[in-house]
C-alpha cells in the first residue's frame, strides 16, 4: 500500500457530524479507502498522536481536519498535522468558520465555565469542583487541555489550503475534492472547495420570490407555520439562503426549514452577518427608528441567527471584554 | 512603459495653497511620509497645484516618471478634481487614476493644532495611496440633453431666464402659481437707484412673454411632480381651474361688473388687503395673461351651492366655465430653472412694533402699493384712518440681522427704504426719520442714491427701534411714539410719527421645502436653495440641470436677479447646445456569474433601475437609470454588485490607510 | 499596558481617539466642507471617507474599521426625506439600527457607532456632533481592537513553553 496516498482525519472542537458525513458518503467510501490510505482517523480507527508523529514532514498528502480550535490539545494536533501535511483541508462549518462551538464567543471563558460547573439547573456540583489541567491519580500525573479563552477557525491557527464549507459538507462535495486531489489538479490556494454563488441559485423555491420584498414583520419557525411552497425568506423567516454559498442543494429549504448559513459567505464577502444583516434590514418597509425598531424586534438574537456558523471567523470574532 | 513593467507608479503632490494648507499642515513632514509609502515614486509639495505650473508639474511627471496613478492632497474634491482629473488624462492617463485628499477644508482651515493637523493629513493621503492602487481606468457615459426648459415661478428672474431662453430658440414651459406673472416687481412702484418705475419696465417683459411664440405660460399652474435627471425629467404640471375657459375670455371684466357681489370685499392680495376685490377679479390692470379668475374660497357659488351664477350670464362668449376641473399637463424636458421667489418677512412676528395691531404701522410692500398711480388711493399717501402723514418713521431690518428673527441682511431694505423716503417725501412733504442699524448701499450707483437721499433731508437716525405705542399725549390724532437708542449721541430718544414703515426683510416661501423635496435640491436650514458653489457655480444645484435664479437662492435685488436669470439660462443653454452631459461612471453592475438571482437588491432601487431577468434568472442594472448612490452594493447579501469608483476594495483600502493597519498585521495574521 | 502599547505604535505621546467616519457626498460631506469655509474649528480626530450616498455605507465597512483600530464610527447622512437618493438613508437608517444591537451584544459600546443626518447647510453641526463624539470616546477609552486581537493571540503562543506543570484551576 506504500503507493496510495496518505490521508488524515481529525477532529476538534465539533459535533461529530463532520465525522458521519464521511460515512455518508455509503458505498463511495470503498472508492476513497482503494485510492487513499487513511493513516489517521481517531473517531474510526485507534490511532494515537505518536502514530501521526512518526511521519515524515509532508509525507500525509491530506489532512482534513473539522472543528474549531478551544484548546490546547486541538491546537497542538492540528499544528503538528500541519506539518506532516502537504495539504490541510479545512472541513466543516466549525472548521473554516468557528460553526456552532463558535458561538461560545459571545461569552467569556468564565461565564461558560461557571454555568456549566455550577449554575445550570442541571448541574450538581456543590463543592463547585472545575476542571485541573493537572492532577494526581493514582500516584501518577494526569493532564488535561487547557480551555482557550477565544473559539478559533482553524487558519487562525495553522496555514489553511482549502476549505470544505457546511455543517457538514455535503458527501457530494466531499467526493468532489477528493476526486480533485487525487487528479493532482489543484485549485489556487484557499480555495473554498463550493460554488461561489449564493444559494438562492439551486434553491427550488427561487421563482416564488417576489421582486418588492419589503419585510413588515419577521417570524421564528418555532412559532408559526411555514408555507411549503413559497420563497422562507419572503414569508418573513430569516433564510441566510441570499448571504450562503450553494452547494448543498437547499436542503433545509427542501425539508421546509430556512437556510441557517452554515456554507458560509461567498468569496466576495468578509462578514457573512454583516451582509444579510444589510440586505434584510434594507428591505424593511418601516422608516421610523422606532418602526423599524418593532419590526427588526421580531429578530431577538441577531448576532445568533445572523453568525450562526460564522461569528468565530467574523471580522469581530468575539465579545470584546477582556 | 519601460519603467512601470506592470507595477504601480504614484505620483503623490500637496497643495500650500498659499498659506491656506501650508499654514496649518507641515507639507514638507507629509511629502517626506509619502515618499516611504509603497509604490509612490514622486512625492513633492507646491504652492498652487491648481495653476499651470501645478497641473504641468503632475503633467510632465507622468510622463518622464511613467507615473500610472496620481494623488493630490489640496482643498475639497468638490473644487478642483476636474481639475486635477483633465490634467490627469491630457497627460495621457485615464483620468479615473486620480485620487484627491481633503486637506484644506476638511483639514487646514477647521484645525488649529498643527500637529493633529498634520497627522490627519498624513493619515488621509497614506488612505488615498493605497486606495489609488485599485483604481480602474473608467469612460465617462453621456446622456443626451432634451432642449426644452421649464421655468418655475413668473416673476422678474423667471420671466428674464424665459425670455433669454426663448429669444436664443429654445421652448419654454413657465409655470407661474399665481393667476398672472410679474411677481412681486409688478407690485412695486419704483426701482432703486434709477426710481424707474417698476411696471414701465416689467410690463413690456409681461407681454413679451406672454406673445413669445417659443414660451408656453401656465399661469396658476403648479409643478406636481417631477422625475427623471438631467437630459429627461419628465414633469407634472396641474393647471388648477381658473372657472373661466383661457381660449374665450377677452379681458372684457363684465363679468366683474355682474357679480352677485356690488361691492367688492375681499381681500386684494395684489394691493396688499388695502382695497378689496370680488370673489371674480383680475389681479391687476396689467396682468398677464388678461384672464379673470374665479376665486372659490370667496365666491358664493362655491361656498354654499346658490346663486344666480350673473358672471355666468353675462359673458357673451361663455367663457365662464364654474364646473372646470384641474387639467394635468405632462411635459419633458432636459434643465429646469427653478425661480420661485421669496416672501416678505411677517412684520407681525415682531409684535412690539405693533403692525396689525396700529392702523398707521406699515409694511414696505403696503407702501409700495399706497404710492402707486393704480394702487388703492390712486397714488395718494391716505392712510387707515383717512388722514395723511406729516411725519414718517421708517424701521429698517425688520426681521433682518436680528438673532429673535433672522441673521442675514435681506440685502435690498436700506435701498427701498432710501427710496420709500424719497417717494413718501415726495408725495406728503412729510419729515421723514430713518431709523438704522448700518446703511448697507454697495452696488453700482447704490451710494450715490444713498447721498442724493440723504441731502433731500431726509433725517437718519443710527438706532434699533425698541418699540413703538400710541402717543397718549395726542389722543385724537392718534400719533405713535418710535423709541429708539440713538447710538451715536447715546440717548434713548423718542419720536412721534403720524405713520410707520416697517422695512421688512425677504424670507424663504414657506414651502421652500416642498419645493426643494419635488426638485432634489438642498436648501439652507433657513431654506434658501443652496448653489452648488458660491464662486464657481453660483446658478448650479447638486443635481445636475436644475438651476437656480432670484430671491430663491437668496436675498437679492433687482438688477442682481435678472443678471442671475440670464446666468441660470445661459448654463441651461450650454447644456442644451452641447447636447449632451458627461456622467460621472460611479454606476453600480451586477457581476452575473456572481448573481445567485435572489432578487434582494431590485425593491432597493428607487430608480427602478434593478430588474430582474426571468430567463437569466439573475438581476441586473440598467446602467442608464443608476444614478449611483450605492445602496444596492451595499446590501447585496453575496457581494455579486459593484459600484465603479467605490468598489468594496477601494473603500477597504481607504480604511486600512487611515487606520494604518500594517502595524497591526502581524498581529493578526494568526 | 495595552493603552501603552497601542501608543507606542501609533507614535503619539497621549492617546487620541480616531474616529473613521463615512459621509454622503451630497449633504454630510458638503456640511463638512462648508464647517472649512466658515472657518469652524472642530476636533482632528476624525478621518472622513466620501461615499455617494450614507446607503453606500456597507455594515462591513464598519466592523471593518473598528477591527482595525478605529475607536468609533461615525456615519453622516441627509435628513430623513432629503436624501439625493431619495432613500438611501433610511436603508443606512434601518442596518444601523440593528448593527447597533449587534455590536453590543459583542461588547462594542454602541456610543462608539453614530449615525447623524447633517445636511449641507449645517456646517456646525460638525462640529458640534465630531467634538461630541469625540469628548465621549474619550470618555470610553481606546477600543483598541487589533491590540486585544494580538494579546488574545498570546494564550496559543504559551502553549508550548507552558503545557506542562499547569496547576491553577481554571478561572
Amino acid at each position: 500500500m506504500p503507493d496510495k496516498p496518505k490521508l488524515a482525519f481529525y477532529w476538534c472542537a465539533a459535533c461529530g457530524g463532520c465525522e458521519e458525513s464521511v460515512v455518508d458518503l455509503a458505498e463511495d467510501i470503498l472508492f476513497v479507502v482503494d485510492n487513499v490510505d487513511i493513516i489517521f482517523w481517531p473517531v474510526g480507527m485507534d490511532f494515537k498522536k505518536s502514530d501521526v508523529e512518526k511521519y515524515a514532514d509532508g509525507e500525509i498528502v491530506v489532512s482534513l481536519i473539522n472543528g474549531a480550535i478551544r484548546s490546547s490539545e486541538q491546537q497542538e494536533m492540528v499544528q503538528l498535522l500541519r506539518r506532516k501535511s502537504k495539504v490541510v483541508i479545512a472541513y466543516g462549518a466549525c472548521a473554516q468558520y468557528g460553526g456552532i462551538p463558535g458561538l461560545a464567543n459571545e461569552f467569556e471563558k468564565e461565564e461558560i465555565l461557571k454555568w456549566v460547573y455550577e449554575d445550570s439547573p442541571s448541574t450538581y456540583n456543590e463543592e463547585k469542583v472545575r476542571p485541573l489541567i493537572k492532577y494526581k491519580a493514582n500516584g501518577s500525573d494526569v493532564f488535561l487541555p487547557e480551555l482557550w479563552n477565544v473559539v478559533r477557525p482553524l487558519n487562525k491557527v495553522i496555514d489553511v489550503d482549502y476549505y470544505l464549507p457546511g455543517c457538514p459538507p455535503s458527501s457530494k462535495l466531499l467526493k468532489e475534492a477528493v476526486l480533485v486531489l487525487l487528479s493532482g489538479k489543484l485549485p489556487p490556494k484557499g480555495t473554498v472547495l463550493a460554488p461561489d454563488i449564493a444559494l438562492c441559485d439551486e434553491c427550488p423555491r427561487k421563482d416564488t420570490k417576489p421582486t418588492d420584498l419589503a419585510f413588515t414583520e419577521f417570524l421564528r419557525p418555532n412559532l408559526h407555520n411555514i408555507d411549503p411552497e413559497k420563497c422562507i425568506l419572503s414569508q418573513g423567516f430569516v433564510c441566510m439562503g441570499p448571504a450562503t454559498r450553494s452547494g448543498c442543494g437547499a436542503l433545509c429549504v427542501g425539508g421546509n426549514m430556512p437556510c441557517t448559513g452554515c456554507y458560509g459567505p461567498t468569496s466576495r464577502v468578509k462578514d457573512q452577518g454583516a451582509k444579510i444583516l444589510s440586505s434584510i434590514c434594507s428591505n424593511v418597509e418601516a422608516k421610523t427608528e422606532k418602526e423599524i425598531d418593532v419590526v427588526l424586534k421580531g429578530i431577538p438574537d441577531p448576532v445568533g441567527t445572523f453568525y450562526r456558523y460564522s461569528l468565530a471567523g467574523s471580522i469581530l470574532r468575539k465579545k470584546v471584554s477582556i | 512603459m519601460s519603467k512601470t513593467n506592470g507595477k504601480i507608479r504614484i505620483g503623490f503632490y500637496i497643495c500650500h495653497c498659499g498659506t491656506n494648507i501650508a499654514g496649518t499642515v507641515d507639507v514638507q513632514k507629509v511629502v517626506d511620509y509619502a515618499a516611504t509609502l509603497p509604490n509612490v515614486v514622486v512625492s513633492k509639495h507646491y504652492k498652487y497645484m491648481c495653476s499651470d505650473p501645478g497641473q504641468e508639474m503632475i503633467q510632465k511627471d507622468i510622463k518622464e516618471q511613467e507615473l500610472n496613478r496620481v494623488v493630490v492632497a489640496a482643498c475639497s474634491p468638490f473644487l478642483h478634481e476636474r481639475t486635477f482629473r483633465n490634467a490627469t488624462s491630457q497627460a495621457g492617463l485615464n483620468q479615473f487614476y486620480f485620487q484627491m485628499v481633503n486637506t484644506r477644508e476638511q483639514n487646514a482651515w477647521v484645525h488649529l493644532d498643527p500637529e493633529a493637523s498634520t497627522e490627519k493629513a498624513m493619515d488621509l493621503v497614506r488612505s488615498a495611496i493605497k486606495r489609488v492602487v485599485f483604481h480602474k481606468p473608467l469612460e465617462q457615459k453621456t446622456v443626451p440633453i432634451k432642449p426644452d426648459v421649464l421655468v418655475v415661478g413668473g416673476g422678474i428672474a423667471g420671466i428674464h431666464a424665459s425670455l433669454t431662453l426663448a429669444n436664443a430658440g429654445k421652448k419654454v414651459y413657465l409655470v407661474e402659481r399665481d393667476p398672472t406673472i410679474g411677481g412681486h416687481m409688478a407690485m412695486f412702484d419704483k426701482t432703486f437707484p434709477t426710481l424707474d418705475c417698476a411696471a414701465c419696465i416689467l410690463t413690456p417683459k409681461m407681454s413679451a412673454v406672454k406673445n413669445h411664440p417659443n414660451i408656453t405660460m401656465w399661469t396658476y399652474s403648479e409643478v406636481e411632480s417631477v422625475e427623471g435627471y438631467v437630459g429627461n425629467f419628465k414633469v407634472k404640471v396641474k393647471r388648477k381651474p381658473r372657472y373661466i375657459i383661457d381660449d374665450l375670455c377677452v379681458g372684457c371684466l363684465d363679468c366683474i361688473e355682474a357679480c352677485v357681489y356690488k361691492e367688492p370685499r375681499f381681500y386684494d392680495e395684489f394691493n396688499q388687503g388695502l382695497s378689496k376685490r370680488k370673489p371674480v377679479y383680475m389681479p391687476f390692470p396689467q396682468a398677464t395673461p388678461q384672464l379673470v379668475v374665479i376665486d372659490p374660497d370667496t365666491c358664493i357659488w362655491f361656498k354654499t351651492g346658490k346663486c344666480k351664477q350673473t358672471c355666468v350670464e353675462s359673458c357673451e362668449r361663455k367663457a365662464v366655465d364654474l364646473n372646470q376641473q384641474p387639467a394635468y399637463k405632462e411635459i419633458e424636458v432636459g434643465t429646469i430653472i427653478v425661480a420661485t421667489g421669496f416672501k416678505p418677512f411677517d412684520a407681525g412676528k415682531v409684535y412690539y412694533y405693533g403692525y396689525g395691531t396700529y392702523p398707521n404701522v406699515y409694511t414696505a410692500l403696503e407702501v409700495e402699493r399706497l404710492i402707486n398711480a393704480s394702487g388703492p388711493t390712486s397714488g395718494e399717501v391716505i392712510m387707515r384712518d383717512g388722514s395723511t402723514p406729516k411725519s414718517i418713521a421708517i424701521v429698517h431690518c425688520v426681521g433682518s440681522r436680528d438673532k429673535n428673527t433672522n441673521l442675514w441682511c435681506s440685502r435690498v431694505c436700506c435701498l427701498y427704504s432710501l427710496k420709500l423716503a424719497h417717494l413718501l417725501k415726495e408725495h406728503t412733504h412729510a419729515d421723514i426719520y430713518n431709523f438704522y442699524i448700518d446703511i448697507r448701499t454697495p452696488g453700482k450707483l447704490m451710494d450715490e442714491f444713498y447721498t442724493r437721499m440723504a441731502e433731500e433731508g431726509v433725517k437718519f437716525i443710527r438706532g434699533r427701534v425698541a418699540d413703538i405705542y400710541p402717543d397718549t399725549s395726542d389722543e385724537e390724532h392718534r400719533r405713535l411714539v418710535v423709541k429708539a437708542e440713538d447710538t451715536l449721541i447715546r440717548e434713548i430718544i423718542k419720536v412721534p410719527v403720524d405713520m410707520v414703515v416697517l422695512s421688512t426683510g425677504l424670507v424663504p416661501r414657506d414651502d421652500a421645502n416642498d419645493v426643494r423635496r419635488l426638485f432634489n435640491i438642498t436648501c439652507s436650514t433657513e431654506g434658501f436653495f443652496i448653489e452648488r458653489h458660491p464662486k464657481l457655480a453660483p446658478v448650479n444645484t447638486f443635481t445636475d440641470g436644475i438651476f437656480l435664479a432670484g430671491c430663491c437662492q437668496g436675498p437679492k435685488d433687482i438688477p442682481d436677479t435678472v443678471a442671475q436669470a440670464g446666468a441660470a439660462a445661459a448654463e441651461a443653454l450650454a447644456l442644451i447646445d452641447l447636447g449632451y452631459i458627461e456622467l460621472e461612471p460611479n454606476t453600480a453592475f451586477i457581476v452575473e456569474e456572481e448573481c445567485s438571482g435572489c432578487k434582494s437588491c431590485v425593491p432597493l432601487c428607487p430608480y427602478s433601475a434593478i430588474s430582474y431577468n426571468e430567463e437569466k434568472r439573475k438581476a441586473n442594472i440598467n446602467e442608464a437609470l443608476c444614478k449611483g448612490c450605492g445602496t444596492c452594493v451595499a446590501s447585496c447579501p453575496s457581494g455579486s454588485i459593484k459600484q465603479n469608483l467605490f468598489e468594496d476594495e477601494e473603500i477597504y483600502s481607504e480604511i486600512d490607510g487611515i487606520l494604518n493597519y500594517e502595524i497591526y498585521e502581524e498581529a493578526v495574521c494568526c | 499596558m495595552l493603552l501603552d502599547k497601542l501608543t507606542e505604535q501609533t507614535g503619539s505621546k497621549q492617546w487620541q481617539p480616531k474616529i473613521v467616519a463615512f459621509f454622503c457626498n451630497w449633504c454630510t460631506y458638503t456640511a463638512a466642507d462648508l464647517a472649512g469655509v466658515s472657518r469652524i474649528k472642530h476636533a482632528p480626530n476624525i478621518r472622513v471617507i466620501r461615499v455617494m450616498c450614507s446607503g453606500r455605507v456597507d455594515p462591513q465597512f464598519i466592523l471593518d474599521a473598528f477591527s482595525k483600530g478605529a475607536d468609533g464610527v461615525l456615519i453622516g447622512g441627509c435628513h430623513p426625506g432629503d436624501c439625493h437618493y431619495q432613500e438611501g438613508n433610511y436603508k443606512c437608517l434601518r442596518r444601523f439600527q440593528m448593527l447597533k444591537r449587534v455590536i453590543s451584544s459583542l461588547g462594542i459600546e454602541s456610543e462608539r457607532l453614530r449615525l447623524e443626518w447633517i445636511s449641507a447647510s449645517e456646517g456646525d453641526k460638525v462640529r458640534v456632533v465630531v467634538n461630541d463624539m469625540v469628548a465621549k470616546i474619550k470618555q470610553l477609552g481606546p477600543l483598541g481592537l487589533p491590540v486585544k486581537y494580538k494579546e488574545w493571540a498570546k494564550e496559543m503562543h504559551v502553549l508550548d513553553s507552558e503545557i506542562a506543570g499547569k496547576e491553577e484551576v481554571y478561572a
